[in-house]
């Protein structure tokens, strides 16, 4: 009964009108968690006592891992909005995967040059081509291709179909970042929060880790629900544009 | 099926194919290298098995953007797309007919160029059967990012660029198993059989990817 029922919610957002409404209602609410769990999560950032080893440095991995997480589960998002294009012919889903694509690219571009950052004190050098750092530097790639196909075709809906195929062909890249760690030899140190036997991470270090983490994920469901609302009102711009430019012509 | 490849071959290897085409570009690219990094024959047998793959690498792109988009333009896709037997297993036909016409000669050429980047016999074998393991998945990586600009018209950029990233995975085990087989450390079988696996998999999400694509882009 309960499914049914988030079925036909789910399918009532086909209305972009009822999605808007939407947006409007719960964009507030969203911006200002945001900015609460940001304020707290960079206060404990900076008040928290630095690495022993790593000294001040160790800050940068509150903004580093949270926006590598966010670049995976960013193409995740829109992954499961390829699968809601192609399948179910989801109007909103075409929506959703676009409006990703860019701010899947600025988390990955974040976790680059944080990672660049932190890797220059910390190994000595800016970039290696290790596994992990190579893995992600091809997300960022297919990012920005994603973005030139989607700029490439007029008709939006054959574009979002058309993308959503790629997007399901490139998912095979987030396993291969996640396990990368493990697969081979990397300089980037494996996984130390979400493994099996707990997080080998100090508590110091985790709860302004987690908060910032849930920070910038309440961030990108913010932006990601502006960017469609933008993306819907950049679509009705359009359509009342050639219908005036059609008007005008049939006036002359 | 048979049919359909024969018909394919032919188009490839006939005046206007793009196949010839396909391994004079990597002759030349193979070529730049010695002006650009020096005529030393030490550095160019070292990184001989790389150069060789990347140039194989590119040529393999530059002839993808015709995989889907001449039978668009003179309406035979439409057919294609009509017909009773399964669309994956015609992209299937057509991806083994294109790699025949332009992989094939890139794998056949590359033992000459090989001797002009002063590879030894084993190097040269070695980057030989990688390359006719490997090609194939770039073919098939390739046929999706065809079949997905197959209806822009300047597609043929837009298409190495959506399928450069998908192919460095080939690329990276391709290189290291022919450097394996070389140097005596490393071994030659895990990567070599990594790079098949690669292959294989990419010969049934490709045509799928492909098909997906192809019946989604029609006008």
């Amino acid at each position: 009964m309960t499914d049914s029922l988030a079925i036909s919610k789910f399918s009532e957002l086909a209305n972009p009108t009822r999605f808007l409404a939407l947006a409007a209602r719960i964009l507030p609410w969203m911006a200002a968690a945001t900015v609460i769990l940001f304020a707290i999560g960079l206060y404990l950032s900076f008040t928290t006592e630095g690495d022993y080893q790593q000294g001040a440095t160790v800050r940068i991995m509150y903004v580093h891992v949270p926006a590598a997480w966010l670049s995976m589960m960013c193409y995740t998002v829109m992954a499961v909005s390829a699968i809601g294009t192609l399948v179910w012919r989801h109007p909103l889903a075409d929506v959703s995967h676009k409006a990703a694509a860019p701010l899947g690219a600025a988390f990955t571009l974040i976790a680059l040059a944080t990672g660049s950052l932190w890797g220059r004190p910390m190994w000595g050098t800016w970039w290696v081509w290790d596994a992990r750092l190579t893995s992600v530097f091809v997300l960022f790639l297919m990012y920005l291709g994603l973005i030139a196909l989607n700029r490439a075709m007029d008709d939006p809906s054959r574009a979002a179909r058309v993308s959503a195929v790629l997007i399901l062909v490139g998912f095979v890249n987030i396993p291969i970042i996640k396990f990368s760690v493990d697969w081979w030899n990397t300089l980037h140190q494996p996984a130390s929060v979400i493994r099996m036997g707990g997080p080998t991470i100090d508590q110091e270090f985790l709860w302004p880790l987690l908060i910032m983490a849930i920070a910038f994920t309440v961030l990108f469901f913010t932006l990601h629900t502006m960017a469609m609302r933008n993306e819907i009102w950049r679509r009705r711009v359009a359509a009342q544009r050639r219908m005036a430019a059609r008007m005008a012509g049939r006036e002359a | 099926m048979t049919a359909l490849l024969l018909r394919d071959l032919k188009l490839s290897v006939r005046a206007g194919g793009g196949a010839l085409i396909g391994v004079l570009f990597f002759m030349t690219v193979v070529a730049v290298i010695p002006f650009g990094v020096g005529p030393d024959l030490n550095l160019l047998s070292r990184i001989g098995p790389a150069i060789v793959w990347i140039g194989a690498l590119l040529s393999a792109l530059l002839g993808l953007d015709r995989l889907f988009q001449t039978e668009r333009e003179d309406g035979s896709l439409d057919l294609l797309l009509m017909q009773e037997h399964p669309l994956v297993l015609t992209v299937l036909v057509k991806c083994l007919a294109h790699w025949l016409g332009n992989g094939l000669p890139l794998v056949i050429a590359s033992p000459l160029l090989g001797l002009f980047m002063n590879m030894d016999e084993v190097a040269i074998g070695a980057t030989m059967l990688t390359l006719l393991v490997g090609t194939p998945a770039l073919t098939f990586i390739g046929a999706v990012g065809a079949a997905v600009a197959v209806a822009l018209p300047r597609g043929g950029l837009l298409v190495s660029i959506l399928v450069l990233p998908l192919a460095i995975p080939v690329l990276i085990f391709g290189v290291s198993a022919s450097y394996a087989a070389v140097e005596d450390p490393a071994p030659f079988m895990p990567p070599f059989l990594i790079l098949v696996a690669i292959t294989m998999f990419f010969a049934v999400l490709g045509p799928l990817g492909a098909a997906l694509a192809l019946r989604n882009a029609g006008d």
